[in-house]
């Protein structure tokens, strides 16, 4: 079993990364959005974690990883919010309904 | 004429103030029928416009009066009036003023002016009754007369040059005053076109005489040592005594009248610089040349040739027979009494200029005696009475001309003076010919008028008597004088040579002349008056359906004349004439009763054909009043022979011919013998018109006419001179005014158009750059503005997935970005 590296970690978060903007571009569906949101902010804590382990130590970077969840739940909160309205008035969540700005 | 040109003293000078009112007076008259004669004439009738214009004449004769009595009251050499109104120009030493003067000279014209003018008037007022812009010709009438005026009282060359151009214009618009006729419109544009050709010799002798004093103006040593010579200033002032002193204006003083020496266009200040030898001008003039030739001699020709246009002597006298196309008033007024005398009253003004030169006198003779023997032969064969009546002016302006040119320039002022009388006389009685015969001019269809017009017809008898020459009347005198001083001229000279042979020459041709004058003057009062009237049958003669056509007079077989049937209101007066014309030929007494309706002025047109009718109290009392003064002018002019003192003109107008003039001494007898030529002259052409026209029986000038038919032809066309001056003149001017105008419209227009299609080339050139480039460059920014806004509008399709793109792609080139040019 090979010890886990750094490197590892960076793969899993690039992965991670790649999924969720995957995720935000190609779905049609707002929530799923906002899922693929979450995976991107998930993959930068993992990096944020993966590099305060490595290479400098402390808990700055785990501290900071404790501020994006926070920030992912409000944001989540706010982005449902928004998926609502959006609900509301085009009575679809697909995102290619709501292009009102292009006028 | 024995007046020594040095003796003369600087004229002495009588300032006056009222000279100004005698040509004022005319001027406000026209002025004012000018501008409100018309509603004048409909408001308040011809008698007003007719008033204000006689009334204005009236007042000018009588301010003259006035100043003659002031003017006899003088020593004869003390006889000078003068007023200057104001200062007209200036310019270095040279200025003028507007000035009159009254001299005797200008006093006799002034009286003769507005005199036999005043009468003329009143003439007018019968003779012009039917005419609709009655107030137009009184305005003319009195424009005329204050134009001549200004020519005659102008004490300098400026003001007489003015009113020598004032007469000219009155004089065309009243010869073309029935404009509407385009005959007498021409004969109107004649008269002021043959003018401009003498005008313009007159303008160039006054330049030339100004060039030459001016010489003689110019300070220089020798004539400041002659002006202030010791001999003549006895008393000199102070300043001119002063040799150094020449910036002083010099003057020299003689018996206490000072002379200002220096550029002057006064008369009185010219005639004194040349006649007092010491200021040294009248020298400088003899001496000068132009071009090799005497300059007196070219300035005095030149400015004869002004006299020949306005006095119509050869080869300018064309335009006056035709001017006799205006109203018989006004021929009598400008074409007879005054302003042909104009030429005459200049040459006799500038007597003194004259003098100097011999050649220029003889020029001036030559060509009086040459136009009074040529014209009264045209007279011979005229057949409208007004047509000899103008031929005759112009032989009798040669007379004039004769008596001035050889030196006797009061005997050519006399005959002026007898010619304003007897000639308007005449005028005037073939005025009140002409309205008695309904606007007929042709002496074949008058004839024992005697009979209706009693009073026309003796007072044209003694004005014939006047200018025949019989010694009853004052034509006699003047012409008698004339002829006789051209015999004892023999100071003439021809082109530069000394010529005594041309004095005699000129008589002989003078009383051959006269011969003629006395024949056709005759002729015309026998033709007239004389006989039975011949009327009526001339206008039958227009209407073939009349029975009487066949009566028409045997002379009709002749060439019509142009002048024939002159109807001032262009009136068809043949039509009218239709329904009388058979009355007419049957019973002319019985027509008397038609006198009434001619009364009536505006029925007088509708009776051609009928009995003439002594003409109204106007005409008749100027008649009389003009043959009275033919007859009583002579007592001005009773020779030295006779009452062995001078004659009273002579004596009175000497101090204005101040010229020496030197004529052969001849026996009493041989003076005598001439007086008695003078009377057989008048008493032989008296005595073959008499022979072969009184009573119009006589067969004789029919034959003769028959016979001598050539020669007849030519002379009856006035020798042709109109065609002639046609063919060298008027078609050469034409033909050059063609080739001006083929000139312009080709060649002058064609540089026009070429530079306007210049001008609109460069136009369209510039036009199409700003369309092209500066608009193309503007609507070039807004057009690709326009084109990327379309083409970036597409990246804005305002879904997200879209932007995350944009936003993905954008990070990925920025981070790829770092890494290339890190």
């Amino acid at each position: 079993m090979a010890h886990v590296t750094l490197s590892h970690f960076l793969v899993v978060a690039g992965l991670l990364f790649v999924l969720g903007l995957l995720t935000v571009l190609t779905r049609r569906n707002a929530v799923a959005i906002l899922m693929g949101v979450e995976l991107l902010l998930n993959s930068a804590n993992l990096n944020l974690v993966a590099f305060n382990h490595y290479v400098v130590g402390g808990i700055g970077g785990q501290a900071f990883a404790l501020f994006v969840i926070v920030l992912a739940a409000a944001e989540a909160a706010v982005g449902l919010a928004i998926v609502l309205s959006i609900f509301h008035t085009f009575k679809t969540i697909d995102v290619r309904a709501a292009d009102l700005m292009r006028e | 004429m024995e007046h020594a040109l040095n003796e003369l003293a600087p004229v002495a000078v009588e300032k006056v103030s009222y000279l100004w009112l005698i040509p004022l007076f005319p001027a406000v008259g026209a002025l004012i029928n000018s501008l409100f004669g018309i509603r004048i004439q409909r408001t308040l009738g011809k008698r007003a416009v007719h008033l204000i214009a006689i009334g204005m004449m009236a007042l000018s004769f009588a301010v003259a009066v006035r100043a003659f009595l002031q003017l006899y009251a003088l020593a004869p050499e003390e006889r000078f009036l003068q007023q200057t109104l104001w200062q007209m120009l200036s310019a270095d030493r040279l200025r003028f003023d507007l000035g009159f003067a009254l001299d005797p000279l200008s006093m006799m014209m002034v009286l003769i002016i507005t005199f036999i003018g005043t009468l003329i008037h009143v003439f007018s007022v019968g003779y012009m009754a039917d005419e609709p812009s009655y107030w137009r010709f009184f305005a003319y009438l009195n424009l005329f007369v204050f134009a001549m005026l200004l020519l005659v009282m102008g004490d300098n060359f400026a003001v007489m040059f003015f009113g020598w151009e004032g007469v000219g214009l009155a004089s065309y618009l009243l010869i073309s005053f029935w404009y509407t006729d385009i005959e007498k419109a021409k004969a109107g544009m004649k008269a002021f076109v043959v003018n401009r050709f003498g005008d313009f010799g007159f303008i160039l002798g006054l330049f030339l005489l100004f060039w030459t004093l001016g010489g003689v103006w110019e300070p220089r040593a020798d004539v400041r040592s002659l002006t202030y010579h010791p001999e003549i200033g006895e008393s000199a002032v102070p300043s001119a005594t002063n040799p150094f002193e020449s910036a002083a204006p010099k003057s020299v003083e003689k018996d206490g009248r000072v002379l200002r020496l220096g550029p002057t266009l006064n008369f009185r200040e010219l005639r004194d610089q040349v006649v007092i030898e010491s200021t040294g001008v009248a020298e400088h003039l003899k001496h000068q040349t132009v071009w090799g030739f005497a300059l007196m001699a070219v300035v005095g020709i030149l400015l004869f040739v002004g006299a020949m246009g306005k006095s119509a002597q050869l080869p300018l006298y064309v335009w006056l027979p035709d001017a006799m196309a205006g109203p018989t008033p006004v021929s009598a007024l400008i074409h007879a009494a005054t302003m042909v005398t104009a030429g005459v009253y200049m040459v006799a003004r500038l007597s003194y200029l004259y003098a100097l030169s011999p050649t220029a006198m003889g020029w001036v003779a030559t060509i009086g005696a040459l136009t009074a023997f040529f014209s009264a032969s045209i007279g011979f064969f005229q057949y409208d009475i007004k047509k000899v009546l103008a031929y005759s002016t112009v032989s009798q302006l040669g007379f004039m001309f004769i008596g001035v040119g050889v030196g006797a320039f009061w005997a050519g002022s006399y005959h002026l003076l007898t010619h304003a009388f007897f000639k308007a006389c005449l005028f005037l009685g073939s005025g009140s010919v002409i309205l008695g015969c309904h606007h007929e001019q042709d002496m074949r269809k008058m004839g024992g008028l005697k009979k209706h017009m009693p009073v026309t017809a003796g007072t044209y008898l003694v004005a014939c008597w006047a200018i025949a020459g019989f010694p009853w009347a004052a034509g006699f005198y003047s012409k008698d004088e004339i002829l006789w001083k051209a015999f004892s001229a023999r100071d003439l000279a021809f082109l530069g040579h000394s010529a005594p042979w041309l004095g005699p020459a000129i008589y002989v041709l003078g009383i051959l002349a006269a011969t003629g004058t006395s024949f056709y003057m005759f002729r015309s009062y026998y033709m007239t008056f004389t006989g039975s009237y011949r009327g009526g049958e001339g206008h039958v003669e227009e209407h073939d359906e009349d029975p009487h056509a066949a009566h028409a007079a045997p002379h009709h077989a002749t060439p019509a004349h142009p002048q024939d049937n002159v109807d001032p209101n262009g009136a068809t007066q043949a039509v009218h004439a239709a329904p009388h014309a058979a009355h007419a030929v049957h019973a002319p007494h019985a027509a008397q009763d038609d006198h009434g309706a001619h009364g009536k002025a505006d029925h007088g047109h509708g009776h051609h054909g009928v009995v003439p009718h002594e003409s109204p109290l106007s005409i008749t009392v100027v008649l009389v009043v003009l043959a009275a003064g033919s007859v009583l002018a002579g007592l001005l002019g009773i020779p030295t022979l006779w009452s062995h003192t001078e004659p009273a003109l002579e004596r009175w107008l000497a101090p204005s011919l101040p010229a020496e003039v030197h004529f052969a001494e001849f026996p009493h007898a041989t003076e005598w013998l001439f007086q008695c030529m003078g009377v057989a002259a008048a008493a032989v052409g008296w005595f073959f018109a008499r022979l072969l026209f009184k009573d119009g029986k006589s067969p004789v000038p029919a034959q003769l006419k028959k016979r001598f038919f050539g020669f007849w032809t030519v002379v009856y066309n006035k020798y042709y001179v109109d065609e002639a001056y046609h063919a060298l003149v008027v078609r050469p001017a034409l033909f050059l005014a063609r080739f001006f105008f083929w000139f312009d419209q080709h060649v002058i227009d064609w540089i026009v158009n070429f530079v306007a299609w210049l001008g609109r080339l460069v136009a369209n050139i510039d036009g199409a750059i700003d369309t092209y480039v500066v608009d193309g460059a503007v609507n070039a920014v807004a057009g690709v503005t326009n084109e990327a806004g379309r083409a970036l509008r597409r990246i804005e399709t305002g879904r997200i997935t879209t932007y995350l793109y944009g936003l993905t792609l954008g990070s990925l080139l920025v981070i790829l970005l770092n890494f290339l040019f890190r």
